[in-house]
């Protein structure tokens, strides 16, 4: 069943009451909240997510509510529990469906360790995936966004988990977040698209989550063999560019967008070095949505013979 | 009677956890996670080869913490590895306390057991030096504010904590076991007179078993923040396990206590360990050190608190009582550190002259 299978009045009640338990990905969510805009975002964004049988084993106890402090009555707020703990400081109630979703990137980055984590968008197409890296304000929301309504599979717009028992990648598809300019810029690209509500004035300016495309919620347990490391620059006027990036440069600078790298230790970095080796790394710098999507279509996995070569040795 | 939570039905017996549901592992996850013992209970399945009967996602919370114990061991290894090479010239040996002197000696207490600082102890007079040394080699001095600085130096038992500016670990430097302020007095140059080397360092020691067992009930009952208190009480429990195999242990356990005056908080140690962890005690323990009992009246308050305190601070071990006695508690390690109007001194100073943060 998905929560799409819940009337709005319905999934309000449940969210309230007993709760849902949401599957995303490989990670179930035991979910409740008494704010009518959380519940108004998941029963837009997360209509084709499967709901899993109640009172099961869920990976995460997540509670938004109001804090009962005076504020409530001139500057509500609402605050993330997580299985009843404060995690992060109270925002002001309007920003509570933005702050569902940078807390359960929160639960994911923070617990998941049989994963290498990177702060990354990964999409896929023909069986392998494009893992871009980079940090906040380089235009990687915005261009898996645009790939993912052209086509691609979305697998993760802010976290690549890469399981360290075997190398491929875990896909975690949620909402994308686009910030301030980026949000207009896919609803011309892409009016079909589904967004939640603009929340402005947040700690990221304004910020918006697009739907994810139905397919890849359908195809979250396929995991998938990383080809391409690319890391993403909007750069305006730029003609769209991409430039071989050498695998020691690329390997330095995926760790320092990962969240358990040095967390993880030996088994760290050799996984990183599995990933790095079977990936060509590029620099890509782009303006036009368009480019990058003829370029991410002209894209060849590296030939299959030298994978395995570094990897064996480890 | 303390209820039979899972939490403590998986530390007294590991081997009972593969008959749980998964509805009871979801439960004992989030206890465990609280307490600050996943990855501890982790390694208890692990060492009676019993993870592979837990059902996958519950093992995969556990192996997720172990990742972290893993890492956690590694880097107080390095740590302590930084601290002998900045105090190498100071001719002092480092006496390591808690938790990095579990991992150090590799203690069953230190399976899986997480924590933020690494806590040393010199003698007061050589304090200066030592902190000299470390400001050499990277470590700052944390609380600025010159009444800080004069609450920790004048009235405490350490320095303020020390915050080593690249790798910003923190290390706390101790002169005594208490505060200078509190009436219980264990005479530090005893505890460092009996101290012992660390297998295979000449420089480097933890206390001696019975001082270190002393160390850790003084720490968790006069201790204010209890939101680790069943993780102290763990420690307990297996530091008193481990060390029961030494042949005089129990009665010099005893006799130090009474050299130290700190009978009563061994008292509640042994007290609470029973009842929450069955640790075994023998038999006339008790009665050796019935010196430490309060009175009637008294310990049916503190059974009344500590049976709450201990538990992990989660919704499904807590009752209506349990904020109160966690705020109760919390005065009572305030009161025990210091005589009453310099407490009063003390509190008025934080609420109205102190800066507040932000």
């Amino acid at each position: 069943m998905n929560v799409s299978a819940l009337t709005p009045s319905e999934l309000k009640l449940r969210l309230k009451t007993a709760g849902i338990y949401l599957q995303t990905g490989s990670f179930t969510t035991h979910l409740k909240t008494t704010i009518p805009s959380v519940a108004e975002g998941i029963g837009l964004l997360y209509a084709d997510y499967p709901l899993v049988e109640q009172d099961c084993f869920a990976d995460f106890h997540v509670n938004l509510t109001r804090p009962r402090n005076l504020r409530r009555w001139f500057k509500p707020q609402a605050l993330f529990l997580f299985d009843g703990n404060t995690i992060f400081k109270p925002l002001p109630l309007d920003q509570a469906f933005p702050m569902l979703e940078w807390g359960l990137n929160w639960c994911v980055s923070t617990h998941v360790n049989h994963c290498l984590m990177i702060h990354a968008a990964v999409v896929e197409k023909g069986g392998f995936a494009a893992i871009m890296p980079a940090p906040p304000g380089s235009g990687k929301s915005t261009l898996c966004a645009a790939l993912v309504n052209r086509g691609w599979r979305l697998l993760s717009d802010e976290l690549a988990l890469i399981r360290v028992s075997d190398g491929k990648l875990i896909p975690l598809p949620r909402p994308v977040s686009l910030k301030n300019e980026s949000i207009e810029i896919i609803r011309r690209y892409e009016p079909n698209a589904i967004f939640s509500r603009k929340v402005a004035d947040t700690i990221k300016g304004t910020v918006a989550h697009m739907k994810a495309p139905a397919d890849s919620i359908a195809r979250a347990a396929e995991a998938v063999q990383v080809a391409w490391v690319i890391f993403p620059k909007y750069q305006a006027g730029a003609t769209a560019c991409l430039e071989t990036l050498p695998q020691s440069r690329a390997f330095m600078r995926v760790a320092d967008n990962s969240f358990n790298y040095s967390l993880l230790g030996l088994q760290g970095f050799k996984a990183m070095t599995k990933l790095i080796d079977a990936s060509l790394c590029y620099d890509f710098t782009y303006s036009k949505l368009d480019d990058a999507i003829e370029i991410f279509g002209a894209l060849k996995p590296q030939a299959a013979n030298n994978n395995h070569m570094y990897a064996n040795e480890l | 009677m303390i209820p039979n939570y899972l939490i403590l039905q998986a530390l007294r017996e590991p081997e009972a956890l593969i008959s749980l549901s998964l509805l009871d592992w979801d439960l004992l996850i989030r206890q465990a996670r609280r307490a600050n013992l996943l990855a501890r209970i982790c390694l208890l399945l692990d060492e009676r080869s019993l993870l592979e009967q837990v059902p996958p996602k519950p093992r995969q919370h556990l192996e997720w913490s172990r990742v972290i114990s893993e890492k956690h061991i590694q880097a107080v290894h390095w740590e302590i590895t930084q601290i002998r090479k900045a105090l190498e010239k100071v001719g002092v040996p480092v006496v390591l306390l808690k938790g990095a002197a579990y991992v150090m000696a590799k203690l069953p207490s230190a399976k899986g057991r997480l924590f933020s600082d690494i806590d040393i102890i010199v003698p007061k007079d050589s304090l200066s030096v030592v902190e000299a040394a470390l400001m050499l080699h990277g470590w700052a001095a944390t609380h600025h504010d010159a009444y800080d600085q004069r609450y920790y130096r004048t009235w405490m038992h350490e320095l303020p904590p020390m915050r080593h500016i690249k790798r910003k670990t923190v290390i706390d430097v101790h002169h005594a076991i208490l505060p200078e302020t509190a009436a219980l007095h264990p005479d530090s140059a005893k505890l460092l007179a009996a101290a012992q080397l660390l297998d295979g360092y000449d420089d480097v020691k933890i206390f001696a078993p019975a001082d270190m067992v002393l160390h850790s009930a003084v720490h968790l009952f006069h201790n204010d923040q209890l939101d680790q208190g069943l993780r102290d009480l763990v420690d307990i429990d297996s530091l008193l396990r481990h060390f029961s195999k030494l042949p005089t242990f129990w009665t010099d356990l005893s006799v130090r206590a009474h050299e130290l005056g700190l009978m009563r908080p061994l008292f509640y140690a042994l007290r609470y360990a029973v009842h929450f962890l069955n640790t075994p005690v023998p038999s006339g323990m008790m009665e050796a050190i019935q010196n430490g009992r309060p009175n009637p009246l008294t310990l049916f308050f503190t059974d009344q608190l500590f049976e709450r305190a201990l538990l992990p601070a989660h919704k499904s071990c807590s009752d209506w009582l349990t904020g109160t006695a966690r705020q109760i508690l919390y005065v009572r390690a305030t009161w025990l550190r210091m005589p009453s109007l310099l407490l009063a001194r003390h509190l008025f100073h934080k609420a109205f002259i102190s800066p507040k943060p932000e």
